[in-house]
């Protein structure tokens, strides 16, 4: 492999997305990752498998009988914790979602990787971002909300990596990264995080004085669990949840604009699907169309005050995802009818033009 | 002698332990499981290992486990204990991992994770209530109910065209290459209570020795669920339980 040297003299490699992710999750101190086999996102074990971090930070790599299997270690992991993580595609998350409740309802730290794909069913390995609904609409039972990330770059899928534990610990809150399979299997140029260590024993005990490492004489024995069959205790859970939720909303919120500032039409995409509309805000400029793109990095917590600051002051969006039209939901709340908010979309693993955004841009917008 | 004379901390011959909480079960008086816990608390407490046991709680009966006994709990989903204890015993290889779970929780919903986990040889120790029922949901079949046994799903009693095979599945779990040690036990007279202790003390030495999965199933009574007396319950178990699964050391390396 060709490793550069950048001007700042940083280590510049070029690799997959899933690559990045098992590189990030070395370095960024992650004690354990737990996963099951999957296309488009089997690099992420395969890479860590290959590097063999137990010989150097001491990570748990294992490669579990099933993603039920997987969430679950996680959850054992974070009940520690300790740094953990998992990654699966669009069917394989379907059968964590047990799992991905029991975490955000025990308000266990954790960090899970979706490189979706096209669905329903078993679907396609191509790419897709249909499970946006399943993500942050909560895809398992009772009332929980997931930090969700989406990257759009391989370096994205490096640094989110990192971001994805701070959050998760800060929160302490199960974390999502929602990639799709072009950002997965894409190979780009990345500068790999630093290497922070793994936390020591002690400083886990002092960091999460939560976590089960054992019950030393002087304290109440930690209890890790999702269940209150009391009611008012239960509601009680899940007022501190919902509070929490409205802290993240407040704090956390990530988006880039691009040549928003005197635009007339709004493009609004995530992931993949943001690189092409970016092409086409290009190509509508080079017509005169003043067109602007807006890219949520946070899903949840969802960047609605700039959609509503931005609609303001355009005559329209179009809003663009690889499936039949889930974002759009959250972005005509946003919009709340202000300005009209069309939608293009392709599905079944399909990537769309440039031309074709451009194209649904004057139909359903300008015309 | 008088009774201050006999009372005399100097006499003292049996203590609760202190592993143990003081709160009132919610056990069914004649249930298996208050004897069961009272054991794993001893042991710990005689191994002097409270501050490096982690307990795995099952969803069941025994899904409040972590109320009576004094050290770090974790709850898991329906069946999922043996991977959670999978993912902390690698973390953590110097503690000691448990798993308590009953039939349903271990050999229906939770199979899969149940036998990867003893085919790894994980170094955990895996307690197993085998009491034929769903005792917490009230009393429908479980994977291990005995064939013409009643529950409320199999209300005629359970037949082999409608329910399948009774699961033996610690026979199953004795093949597998990961397990150091199998055992059946009971713990319906002083004898069996005595010898079960010995097996989970033996389950949880290998764990701390790193020797792979021990598997501890009790046959055990359910006199709710049967809806028997907590006496014929015990003779029911005695009379049709042992001969489906027989008390013993299936395997001992």
């Amino acid at each position: 492999m060709n490793n550069l040297k950048n001007q700042h003299n940083e280590e510049v490699r070029l690799m997959k997305g899933n690559e990045a992710i098992a590189h990030a999750a070395i370095r960024s101190g992650c004690d354990g990752y737990f996963g099951y086999p999957i296309t488009p996102q089997s690099e992420i074990l395969e890479t860590l498998m290959e590097l063999e971090p137990w010989n150097t930070t001491g990570m748990v790599v294992l490669q579990a009988e099933s993603e039920v299997a997987s969430i679950n270690m996680v959850y054992g992991a974070a009940s520690c914790g300790k740094k953990s993580m998992t990654s699966s595609s669009s069917p394989g998350v379907s059968l964590m979602q047990e799992g991905i409740s029991y975490l955000a309802g025990a308000e266990l730290p954790c960090v899970i990787v979706n490189v979706m794909r096209g669905g329903p069913g078993l679907g396609t390995i191509q790419p897709s971002q249909a499970d946006y609904y399943q993500t942050v609409k909560g895809g398992g039972h009772g009332d929980y909300k997931m930090i969700t990330l989406a990257p759009a770059s391989v370096q994205e899928m490096a640094d989110h990596t990192v971001l994805a534990f701070d959050l998760a610990f800060k929160y302490l809150t199960p974390t999502m990264i929602l990639a799709d399979g072009v950002i997965g299997q894409m190979m780009e140029k990345v500068i790999l995080p630093p290497f922070q260590p793994r936390l020591t024993e002690v400083e886990i005990r002092e960091k999460c004085p939560w976590a089960t490492l054992g019950k030393p004489a002087n304290r109440k024995p930690n209890i890790i669990t999702s269940l209150a069959l009391l009611s008012e205790e239960m509601e009680e859970i899940n007022l501190r949840l919902q509070c929490r939720y409205r802290e993240i909303e407040k704090t956390e919120v990530f988006y880039e604009e691009f040549s928003c500032d005197d635009a007339e039409y709004l493009i609004i995409a995530f992931g993949t699907t943001a690189r092409v509309c970016q092409k086409a805000v290009e190509m509508a400029r080079t017509e005169g169309i003043k067109a602007g793109l807006l890219r949520p990095i946070t899903l949840f917590p969802y960047p609605s005050r700039i959609i509503r600051e931005l609609a303001e002051k355009i005559k329209g969006i179009l809003t663009v995802e690889m499936n039949a039209g889930q974002m759009v939901d959250d972005v005509k709340l946003a919009v709340n009818g202000r300005v009209p908010v069309e939608f293009y979309g392709r599905m079944g693993g399909i990537v769309p033009s440039p031309d074709e955004v451009l194209e649904a841009l004057k139909s359903k917008l300008i015309k | 002698m008088t009774i201050n004379d006999i009372i005399n901390p100097d006499n003292l011959v049996y203590t609760k332990t202190k592993v143990m909480n003081d709160v009132p079960m919610h056990y069914c008086p004649g249930c298996s499981h208050g004897v069961v816990h009272k054991l794993i608390a001893e042991i710990i407490e005689e191994m002097d290992i409270q501050n490096k046991t982690i307990g795995i709680a099952p969803v069941g009966c025994a899904v409040f486990a972590y109320k009576y006994l004094d050290i770090d709990w974790q709850q898991a989903a329906h069946g999922r204990a043996p991977a959670l204890a999978t993912a902390v015993k690698r973390l953590l290889p110097d503690r000691l991992v448990f798993t308590y779970q009953g039939d349903g929780d271990l050999a229906a919903i939770g199979t899969a994770e149940t036998i990867h986990a003893a085919n790894r040889g994980e170094n955990i120790a895996i307690i197993f209530i085998n009491n034929g029922i769903y005792g917490m949901t009230g009393g429908q079949m479980a994977p291990t109910t005995l064939v013409g046994m009643k529950s409320s799903t199999s209300p005629n009693g359970r037949t082999i065209p409608l329910n399948g095979n009774p699961l033996d599945i610690t026979k199953l779990l004795a093949q597998l290459e990961g397990t150091c040690y199998v055992t059946r036990q009971s713990v319906h007279n002083v004898a069996t209570v005595r010898r079960t202790k010995k097996a989970i003390q033996k389950a949880f030495e290998n764990s701390m020795q790193n020797k792979g999965t021990s598997v501890v199933e009790i046959v055990s009574t359910c006199n709710s669920g049967w809806k028997l007396s907590p006496a014929d319950s015990n003779d029911w178990m005695v009379k049709n339980m042992f001969p489906a699964y027989p008390i013993g050391d299936l395997k001992d390396l």
